[in-house]
């Protein structure tokens, strides 16, 4: 989330598109509700089904399951045709007036310089005109037809209401009416926020989906603003803190990533992560790059990392492939490239795509260890349960560890929430039995692995034995000491210019602009540097005072980075510094210096007069309407249909599908075609429950029970499918057999001129806990990802149903 | 425990005496539950569930999201689910949550023929008090809102108590607490009264003309109230009664035959008393019920 | 004495009775007494703050857990709710939040390590000492066997992409770090957590 929480109430427009917030997150909807009561905002839902969202909405929309690039395409077309942008915000604040390179062009569904064999870009195409001093060339009158305002309106042009609902299946009607109200937000004192969650990540083009809207709500002025924003509603307690830690296979803490083959000296490594400013006097923050990635070495390996060893740079293991992501992993066990596997509070034999493929990978291993507070599937894949788990143990050679630890209730340490606060909690009981802390675990296992190694030496055992690990007790590390490793500490005195003394050694730092990259500082995580100082735990503060009640409580907790609240709050106030809106500034400046009731995402005294962009992590110092080169998939986002889809493109039908996105050959021979399972299947939460834990507790399993799929009342109609009866559903990777809901909610659409119908597939239910057996969703979807991050196509594929008798098949 | 409230009775059931009240200064409390903005979480399902350490068995899917499939002696609130199409063909998802409307005038109360089993404080909560309750099932029928269920455990009958646990600490109920959007709240009547009437605005300012408050006077109004955007057709949620009443049967029971009926109480009293200390829970044969209906019908019938 | 439900309303029935018991010399004060509201079950409980393990809204929660923290008494949890001063929640929680006394007390709730054999159909509760001695015997041979010092090129490289591991998603922040030095030290790459589904 680029803003808070309560921060939604500030909205005029609520767009709740590729998510479900008042099911996924009732208790953040509750600001929604707040922003219609209390300031008279409208809320408007987009999504293939009607859900409790959209019960309590002002306005619906039926989409099509993986058409949101074409219906927000032509938001974008429609917006320039009625001239409904912040003209002030989009000429300063975005890159829309960057001159981009001749050779960049788009044509038939393809970006310049596409590689049909490999199937990737070359991105270099993908860029701005540079003078000689390596600016990028602007227009500011956006007179010339390469600046990215007319490429965008060129590219934009054919999605025309016609287009776009003869694509997603939404009436024109409908369409339209959404459109007007979004356009209403293009006031510089009205303000759209986006709510969005996995509806758009889990697609083949899931990036570009979330890409789009962020283009969007540049265009209208949005981001930055009170009541404004991009708001990703992170799905787990700690989801956002693991991506902050970067528990990524390709990551560092604090989103620095692991060094590739190609970069085989730290040099090297350094050399693409320059960030140098592309106009002049821009901040590009990540020109900080380097001291943040040794204060890491240092946090990571102590004294062992040295100037002379450049940090201990070959310590860190290189990536020969983009991404060892769940979809590659579960590839490479089916093909017996893994023997090993941990899985921490984590049920893959749920959570992942093509149940089956999970199981046979999960089959092929030497061993499998799971941690968790839970009896979960995937520790008990090897136990036949009937036909939600048909398997023969005798089969399975998989030696499995259940390892029992403890839950939220039983330990102390932090969580960071959607809107980036770190915030602490306390123990209040006992674990069950023996269970134990993952910390606990972790260091068991790290210390057995480094006495093994001092015993008997093996495979490159250097970081193990030099990792650095000097906690009070070793054998389970206090969170309070892990916390502090995280912030970072001085490890000389640092001085200022003048030789005083300004971080004396030894003591905890206050920010990451403390951070040095001559070895001086440590710091395991630079965001969240802050966050424990000499004066204490800020994340364990609970003043929850909220100057002007515009929702940010900048006393309760901390936020990263820097205990700021609201990203790209310079964007709030115009070129002179003056809110937008004047009834919910954020900061402006007061002749002397930005202040306000958030902590400043620039520099307080930098002046407005001095032109420096807004977007300061960007190189160009505004937001991007095109994306250079940061998305594999293009600059600008294109419609393609799912890899599973019952429609031909009809913008360009020889691309079909998403040009660059990652197929495994066995997962490509089983999609199946739309003549076979002619329809459209998406997986969701249900409000009851959460993924597969609450089914383990007796008063979720009571409020929804059993498994069960939603048909549209057309379609069970068609085949006879009574109401609360049984039916079959299959995908060309397996079926499900569960009770059908008949429902009025989900009405056939019509795609490019035929009837097109979506089957609702809730994903809670398998075979432990308290809740009634159940197949799993996740038996049904493809293994392919978004071409960017690989998260799972889940949201749509091709499903065949018919009625059935029961599970006993 | 002694009986903290006892004195802040205003009535009770089968009983002439008008309980002490020497506190005469009591505020009448209620909670409003705003349709309009209930998402249908079933929060206030799983926190009566939780407070009151309810857990009813693990059901099936019966094609719908309500669950479980009746309110129950463990079920004392339950929200129920209506997909309705309106006169321009939209879709509306009805969601209202339902349980004891502790009305003004408790038909269960009245209909009580066991001495102090259902009690009403002078805030207004109409209160079922287990020790007293003979788990005839007289309440289930005189409730104009079919709520009170009989429990086949120890045959007594349960419902919602607003949460008079809670309420008399200064809390309020656990339903309230927890809703997400709020549209369960609690105070006194005449602010939750008030409350209601900014919402009814709001709503007819977004195209809800026959948006209004439901505190049926049928039973001298409720302090449980609904916010509806439909306030005109009040059955389209879920078959909330379009004008609730105590039935004819209870109030000639109560306002011609009870002075006459003494001995006859006599009797009534014992049985339950002896019941529950000798039989124990007993089991209910649909004979039982069939007998009660019979009853009841029968008694109905001059009206 | 033996009467069934039916018979006492073919009793009542006949007499069509309700009145005071008061009122034939039933003593009023012991039907008060019984006549009670359910006493607060919170009066004297300890409580803890905490944050809902389920979405990232983290709305506040309050842990409620009988005894006092004293020496003998061994707390346990027996209410969660709403933390009412948390901005973001404001004491509401949602079917999920509302219910987590269930999840803390599931009976599915592991209580000791288990270790499953090649081909069993059956776990078996094992010591801690087995169960990590032997996770980290199997590491280390995998990662001898498997480890990847340099790539064809010669290029120093450094991984081990034979053993993988999941990360958690509702684990602490310090949890995850601790976790991330663990699986980098050893140079594992194929390394994920819960961001994508």
């Amino acid at each position: 989330m680029t803003n808070t929480w309560q921060d939604i109430k500030n909205a005029n427009v609520v767009i709740v598109m590729g998510g479900n917030a008042a099911e996924a997150h009732p208790c953040g909807f509750k600001w929604v509700i707040e922003a219609k009561i209390e300031n008279g905002a409208k809320l408007v839902v987009v999504d293939p089904r009607f859900t409790r969202t959209a019960s309590v909405a002002d306005m619906y929309a039926p989409i099509r399951p993986g058409t949101d690039i074409a219906f927000l395409n032509g938001l974008i077309r429609y917006l320039l045709e009625k001239n409904a942008i912040q003209h002030e915000y989009v000429k300063h604040y975005t890159n829309a007036g960057l001159i981009v390179k001749e050779s960049f062009g788009f044509a038939d569904g393809l970006f310049s310089g596409y590689d049909e064999e490999k199937k990737t870009y070359d991105r270099s195409s993908w860029d701005f005109e540079l003078d000689e001093q390596g600016f990028a060339k602007v227009d500011d009158t956006w007179q010339n037809p390469r600046c990215v305002i007319n490429l965008m309106r060129q590219h934009v042009d054919r999605y025309t209401p016609e287009m776009v609902s003869r694509i997603s299946g939404t009436p024109q009607d409908k369409l339209l009416q959404v459109y007007e109200l979004i356009a209403t937000t293009a006031a510089p004192d009205k303000a759209l926020t986006c709510l969005f969650a996995l509806g758009w990540t889990q697609h083949s083009v899931g990036s570009q989906n979330i890409r789009t809207m962020a283009m969007v709500q540049l265009l209208l002025g949005n981001i930055g603003v009170a009541g404004g924003g991009m708001n990703a509603l992170r799905g787990h307690s700690n989801i956002q803190g693991l991506t902050d830690v970067g528990l990524l296979s390709n990551q560092i803490p604090g989103y620095l990533y692991l060094p590739t083959d190609q970069e085989t000296t730290f040099e090297d490594y350094m050399k693409t992560r320059q960030y140098k400013p592309l106009r002049p006097g821009q901040v590009s923050y990540w020109q900080n790059y380097r001291k943040f990635i040794v204060s890491f070495q240092k946090a990571m390996f102590g004294e062992s990392a040295t100037s002379d060893n450049d940090w201990a740079y070959d310590w860190l293991p290189k990536l020969d492939v983009p991404l060892y992501d769940i979809i590659r992993a579960f590839e490479m066990m089916n093909q017996g490239e893994m023997n090993g596997y941990i899985c921490q509070g984590f049920n893959p034999l749920q959570a992942f795509p093509d149940r089956g493929k999970i199981r046979r990978g999960l089959s092929k291993l030497k061993f499998l260890v799971t941690m968790d507070p839970l009896d979960t599937e995937t520790s008990r894949f090897w136990e036949n349960f009937g036909p939600q788990n048909p398997v023969d143990p005798s089969q399975i050679q998989t030696e499995v560890f259940q390892l029992p630890t403890t839950c939220f209730a039983e330990e102390n340490g932090s969580l960071v929430n959607s809107a980036r606060w770190l915030q602490w909690h306390w123990k209040a009981a006992e674990p069950p039995g023996d269970a134990k802390s993952d910390i606990w675990i972790m260091s068991g296992i790290y210390h057995r692995m480094r006495e093994l190694y001092r015993k008997e030496g093996g495979a490159f055992p250097d970081p193990i034995l030099n990792m650095t690990w000097n906690y009070t007790d070793p054998t389970s590390p206090d969170p309070e000491e892990l916390a502090k490793d995280m912030n970072g500490r001085a490890l000389v005195d640092l001085k200022d210019a003048t030789g005083a003394v300004t971080v004396a050694a030894g003591k905890l730092l206050d920010g990451f602009a403390q951070l040095r990259d001559d070895g001086t500082t440590a710091s395991g995580c630079w965001i969240f540097t802050g966050c424990y100082t000499e004066k204490g735990n800020q994340m364990a503060r609970r003043d929850a005072s909220d100057p002007r009640e515009q929702g940010i409580a900048p006393n309760w907790a901390w936020a990263w980075p820097a205990n700021r609240r609201i990203l790209y709050n310079r964007a709030s106030a115009d070129l002179n510094g003056k809110a937008w809106n004047p009834e919910k500034p954020i900061i402006e400046w007061n002749g002397k210096q930005w202040v306000g009731i958030d902590v400043p995402d620039y520099t307080p005294t930098t002046k407005p007069s001095d032109g420096v962009g807004p977007f300061i992590m960007n190189a160009e110092g505004t937001g991007r309407l095109f994306a250079r080169d940061q998305m594999v998939d293009g600059p600008f986002p294109e419609h393609y249909e799912l890899l599973e889809s019952p429609s031909q493109n009809v913008l360009h039908p020889k691309v079909r599908s998403n040009p660059v996105a990652r197929v495994f050959a066995d997962d490509r021979a089983d999609f199946g075609t739309s003549s076979e399972f002619p329809y459209v299947g998406t997986t969701y939460r249900l409000t009851e429950h959460f993924h597969f834990w609450t089914k383990h507790a007796l008063i979720n399993a009571i409020l929804q029970p059993e498994e069960f799929v939603e048909i549209g009342e057309a379609l069970a109609k068609e085949k006879g499918i009574d109401q609360g009866g049984w039916v079959r559903v299959s995908s060309k990777r397996g079926f499900i057999v569960c009770k059908a809901y008949v429902t009025k909610r989900i009405k056939p659409l019509t795609v490019d001129g035929k009837p097109t119908h979506v089957i609702g597939v809730p994903l809670h239910w398998g075979f432990t806990g308290q809740a009634r057996k159940g197949f799993g969703a996740n038996t049904l979807t493809p293994s392919v990802g978004d071409a960017n991050t690989q998260t799972p196509e889940f949201k749509a594929f091709l499903v065949n149903v018919e009625k059935a008798t029961g599970p006993a098949a | 425990m002694a009986d903290l409230q006892s004195q802040d009775y205003i009535r009770r059931s089968a009983t002439t005496l008008t309980p002490p009240a020497a506190r005469n200064y009591e505020q009448q409390v209620a909670k409003l539950i705003d349709v309009t903005r209930c998402i249908g979480c079933k929060a206030c399902q799983s926190a009566c569930m939780e407070w009151n350490n309810l857990r009813p068995e693990v059901g099936y899917f019966e094609g719908s999201y309500e669950n479980p499939m009746d309110l129950g002696p463990e079920v004392w609130t339950l929200m129920r689910f209506n997909e309705w199409e309106n006169e321009k063909g939209d879709l509306e998802w009805l969601i209202r949550k339902d349980g004891c409307m502790h009305c003004e005038d408790p038909g269960c109360l009245k209909a009580c023929p066991a001495p102090g089993a259902i009690v009403q404080y002078a805030n207004g909560i109409v209160d079922f008090v287990s020790d007293a309750c003979i788990g005839c099932g007289y309440c289930v029928k005189g409730c104009p809102f079919n709520i009170p269920r009989i429990s086949q455990t120890d045959h007594k009958s349960y419902k919602c108590t607003l949460c008079s646990d809670r309420v008399s600490v200064g809390l309020e109920p656990a339903c309230v607490k927890t809703c997400p959007t709020g549209a369960i709240m609690f105070g006194t009547k005449s602010d939750m009264t008030d409350w209601a009437q900014e919402r009814i605005k709001d709503l007819k300012s977004r195209g809800f003309e026959n948006a209004g408050l439901y505190d049926p006077p049928g039973v001298s109004g409720t302090h449980v109230m609904y916010v509806l955007h439909h306030a005109d057709k009040p059955s389209i949620y879920s078959d909330l009664p379009e004008q609730p009443h105590i039935s004819d049967f209870v109030s000639f029971w109560k306002g011609l035959i009870k002075p006459v009926a003494l001995a006859g109480l006599a009797f009534t009293a014992l049985a339950g008393f002896f019941h529950w200390i000798t039989v124990g829970p007993n089991d209910v044969q649909p004979e039982d019920e069939a007998e009660a209906e019979r009853l009841l019908r029968s008694a109905e019938k001059p009206r | 004495m033996n009467l069934s439900r039916r018979g006492f309303i073919k009793l009542t029935g006949t007499s069509l009775a309700a009145s005071s018991v008061g009122a034939l010399g039933f003593g009023y004060t012991g039907e008060a007494l019984a006549a009670a509201v359910r006493p607060y079950k919170l009066a004297a409980a300890t409580e803890t703050r905490n944050t809902c393990t389920y979405c990232s809204v983290a709305c506040g929660i309050l842990i409620y857990s009988m005894g006092d923290r004293a020496k003998n008494a061994r707390s346990n949890i027996i209410h969660i709710e709403g933390d009412p001063d948390h901005p973001v929640n404001r004491g509401t929680l949602c079917p999920k939040g509302a219910g987590l006394l269930d999840v803390v007390h599931a009976p599915t709730r592991l209580r000791a390590p288990r270790y499953r054999a090649p081909g069993s159909n059956a776990f078996k509760e094992v010591s801690w000492d087995f169960a990590l001695d032997r996770i980290a015997r199997l590491m280390k041979d995998d990662r001898d066997k498997n480890f990847i010092a340099k790539n064809a090129a010669g290029t120093t490289v450094n991984r081990w992409t034979s053993t993988g591991m999941l990360a958690a998603s509702a684990s602490s922040t310090e949890t995850s770090y601790a976790t991330w030095k663990v699986v980098r030290a050893l140079g594992m790459v194929v390394f994920d957590n819960q961001a994508r589904v």
